[in-house]
């Protein structure tokens, strides 16, 4: 099953292929990585996607605590989360596929960011599902490049009861 | 006043209690063996090749449960220390490795002698360190010794570059290190615990299965409480084996592939499994589908990612094994009661039966060629009383070792369990010779495998390390041929040696000494000249070729199914039978 997993980890030099090594060296997958500075530019921010059964998603997580520069690791899977992923895409345009292209842009609320006579360059965001179907829509054009981010994600906020919160923000 | 790296190096080394050091010299660590040459606190020991140093750190530290520190050079020194950085990993040994580095503006050049250090030890390490700027060194070797010592242990590596050893910098040493993705869990989860003494108290066949965890955290005297307490018997891993007393009555030997008959039955056929500081290696489980099939399994050990590895668990404890098993007997003291014996006598009664059946067996004819577990077994006798520390090689030999040497105590038994490296034993004896001058340090190697690091004989001579070697000298890879002889119809594909050399001369020419047992009659007089011996020795033992270790459990096969002796055909080819001709036997036996 395909697990996302948050790692907060130092931000020095090497950690990046400490990760990798750990991943290629064991045998698990990873099916994206994405990796920024946070606000503390100390740490960084991995969103690690990958897959296995229960066991092998549980010696992920512990051989990823393992490693001395990861600070925090965090099984997604395990509370709520959003995740979002963006694609940039570059389509051939002949005259008649133009005004195709921006119905499409229009229906999953993507933007042209660049656009040449014979290309448009589109930019959309939203889970993989959505960028699947924006692929898919567009190949019939001719897609002249595709690059992908790779998923990013966070927990949901607990919702708590609306008493509770009232609380709280009065005793803040 | 401002020191230069190389000085900072030696200061942090002596802050660590460091006073012996295994190293090699080359072109980028040469400002610290000039720094080194002109200090005394520290001695240096000039080893032949990088893989001896690292061993050497190793049994260093396994004797003496602290780092074992060696420095190699830059490119081919780096290289050739892999393979011990690779087994310390493996069996989790506190080894602070030094290595020269080209100078910072260069890296990254392909300049002389340059390798990626850091990129080579990545998969080897614990941790490792790239020392940029002289102002770090100090804080860096600093949390090199921390990381290596603290949690399940492991190899470190510090990369130094040249210019970073001949900078100067202000000298101060932390006191305290403080990394926020470091903090090994020591104490277990009481809770936890508390189910565990439990299904120890409900337990009607349970047994103890330690391993070298326990001879890390110094947990013995707890083991020992709490197996005598409970009337629990105790399954040594190789590498726990010296964790409990191998002539204890609750011992039952060494468990695994090459483990006793008692010590696999009791495991196979236990309702609760109590593993402490053991990780369930393939050697030990056998088919893992197969595994204990009636056992709850509780597991204390100090790495979260050793549990649930490959066995299920039901009761996990993170933990250290000493503190948790402190925490354990304590609950146990207040319940246990005269009861859990009578409750276990079925249990124990079962345990006797089987050690009847199948006790450890050989066959020594009095006038017959040696055998190689009576020579470990006179070994043992004779040295028992003078507590001797115990290195292996690699192979049938290591086998017998860890069969007939019965260990009384823990940090005396120098092998190489995960990586299972060729070559080990010597240089790791040495490391040990090191660190306790006066005691007896043997070597019980094979004749394929002190080949791979007889070089370090100049160094045993020149550092007057008088290690004892005992090679059981059967001209094969025995090992090998083994499993040819069980599994590969008897084709001795590359494991005949085909021609060793006369060890007793090889001994002389080196300035060691050089003796042989040419019979049996021979076997103990020799053994005791040996012994009496102030110097480095070899004992050439040149021994039956044929005799295979026994019982054994093929590789992924099941605890309860192990072999007990050669299958009939094998015999039948050994008395005279049609493969192995008699040239081979000769060369074999005059080797
Ligand atoms: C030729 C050959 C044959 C072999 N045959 C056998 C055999 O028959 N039987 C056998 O047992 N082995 C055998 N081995 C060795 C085997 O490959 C493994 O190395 C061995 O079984 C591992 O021992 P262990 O489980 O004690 O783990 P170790 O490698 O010693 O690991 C120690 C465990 O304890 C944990 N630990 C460390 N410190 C602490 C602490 N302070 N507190 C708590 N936990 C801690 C670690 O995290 C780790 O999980 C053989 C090897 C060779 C080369
Ligand atoms: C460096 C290395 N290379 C190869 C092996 C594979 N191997 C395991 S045991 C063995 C034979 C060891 O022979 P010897 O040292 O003579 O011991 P014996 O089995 O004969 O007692 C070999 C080649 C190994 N363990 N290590
Ligand atoms: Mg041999």
């Amino acid at each position: 099953m395909e697990h996302i997993i948050s790692v907060t980890v130092e931000n020095k030099f090497g950690v990046l292929s400490r990760v990798a090594g750990l991943f290629s060296g064991r045998g698990f997958n990873i099916e994206s990585l994405s990796v920024a500075p946070t606000l503390d530019p100390s740490m960084s921010q991995m969103t690690i996607v990958t897959s296995g059964d229960e066991r092998i998603i549980e010696q992920i997580v512990k051989q990823l605590n393992k490693l001395i520069d990861v600070i925090k690791v965090v099984d997604l899977n395990e509370t709520e989360f959003v995740s979002r992923e963006t694609a940039i895409i570059k389509v051939h345009t002949k005259d008649v596929d133009r005004a195709e292209a921006l119905r499409i842009v229009d229906i999953f609320r993507a933007n042209v960011i660049d656009s040449t006579p014979t290309t448009y360059t589109i930019e959309v965001s939203g889970d993989p599902k959505k960028i699947e179907a924006i692929i898919n829509l567009l190949q019939p054009l001719g897609i002249k490049e595709l690059v992908r981010t790779g998923r990013v994600a966070v927990a949901r906020e607990p919702v708590r009861p609306a008493a509770v919160q009232a609380k709280k923000v009065a005793r803040e | 006043m401002k020191l230069t790296g190389a000085e900072i190096f030696i200061e942090c080394l002596k802050r660590e209690g460091v006073k012996t050091l295994f190293a090699l010299p080359g072109g980028v660590v040469l400002k610290i063996f000039d720094t080194l040459h002109q200090q005394k606190d520290i001695e240096v020991i000039l080893t032949r090749h990088e893989q001896g140093a690292g061993h050497m750190a190793e049994g260093y530290a396994k004797a003496t449960g602290k780092a074992g520190v060696c420095l190699v050079t830059s490119g081919p020194g780096m290289t050739n220390v892999i393979t011990a950085l690779a087994d310390a990993y493996m069996d989790s040994v506190p080894v602070v490795c030094f290595s020269g580095q080209v100078p910072t503006s260069l890296i990254g050049n392909d300049a002389f002698q340059e390798a990626d250090n850091i990129g080579l030890s990545r998969p080897c390490t614990k941790y490792n360190f790239l020392v940029k700027d002289v102002n770090d060194l100090a804080a860096t070797i600093k949390e090199a010794f921390y990381i290596a010592t603290t949690g399940r242990p492991g190899p470190v590596l510090v990369d130094i570059p040249k210019d970073v050893s001949m900078a100067k910098a202000d000298f101060t040493y932390p006191n305290s290190v403080s990394i926020r993705g470091y903090n090994p869990t020591v104490e277990g989860n009481k809770w936890q615990i508390k189910q565990a003494a439990e299904a120890i108290m409900k337990a009607k066949k349970p047994i103890l299965y330690v391993g070298g965890g326990v001879v890390f955290s110094g947990a013995s005297q707890e083991l020992l409480e709490l197996a005598e307490m409970t009337q629990i018997p105790v399954d040594m891993t190789l590498m726990g084996l010296g964790a409990f007393p191998g002539e204890h009555p609750l011992s039952m030997g060494m468990l695994g592939m090459h483990g006793t008959y008692q010590a696999n039955m009791a495991m196979h056929y236990s309702d609760l499994v109590i593993a402490i500081g053991a990780r369930f290696d393939d050697r030990v489980t056998g088919k893992v589908s197969e595994f204990c099939p009636h056992a709850k399994v509780i597991h204390v050990d100090i790495d979260p990612t050793s549990i649930r590895k490959n066995i299920h668990v039901d009761i996990p404890i993170v933990g250290d094994c000493r503190t948790v098993l402190r925490e354990l007997n304590q609950i146990l003291r207040a319940t246990v009661n005269g009861e859990q014996k009578d409750l276990r006598k079925p249990w124990w009664d079962q345990i006797r039966e089987w050690q009847q059946a199948h006790p450890l067996t050989y066959h020594q004819e009095k006038d017959g060629p040696v055998k190689p577990q009576q020579v470990v077994k006179r070994l043992y006798e004779l040295t028992k009383d003078r507590d001797p520390i115990v290195a292996t090689d690699v192979g049938q030999h290591q086998m017998w070792a860890a069969q007939y040497f019965k260990l009384a105590k823990p940090n005396r038994w120098l092998t190489s369990g995960g990586l299972g490296t060729m070559g080990f034993g010597f240089p790791a004896a040495m490391g040990a010779q090191a660190a306790f001058r006066d005691r007896l340090v043997l070597c019980i190697a094979g004749d394929g495998s002190i080949q791979m690091n007889m070089q370090e004989m100049a160094t045993a001579v020149l550092s007057k390390l008088p290690v004892k070697i005992i090679i059981l000298n059967n001209g094969f890879h025995g090992m090998v041929r083994q499993w040819q002889d069980l599994f590969y119809e008897g084709r001795y594909a590359s494991s005949n040696l085909g021609t060793t050399p006369d060890f007793v001369k090889l001994a002389e020419a080196y300035g060691a000494v050089g003796l042989r047992v040419k019979k049996v009659g021979d076997l103990d007089a020799v053994l005791k000249e040996a012994l009496a011996t102030d110097k480095p020795v070899i004992v050439d033992v040149p021994t039956y070729p044929y005799e295979n270790c026994y019982p054994m459990i093929p590789a992924g096969g099941c605890n309860h199914e192990m072999i007990l002796e050669d299958p009939p055909e094998l015999k039948m080819k050994q008395s005279g039978g049609a493969k192995v001709t008699p040239e081979d036997k000769d060369t074999v036996l005059t080797a």
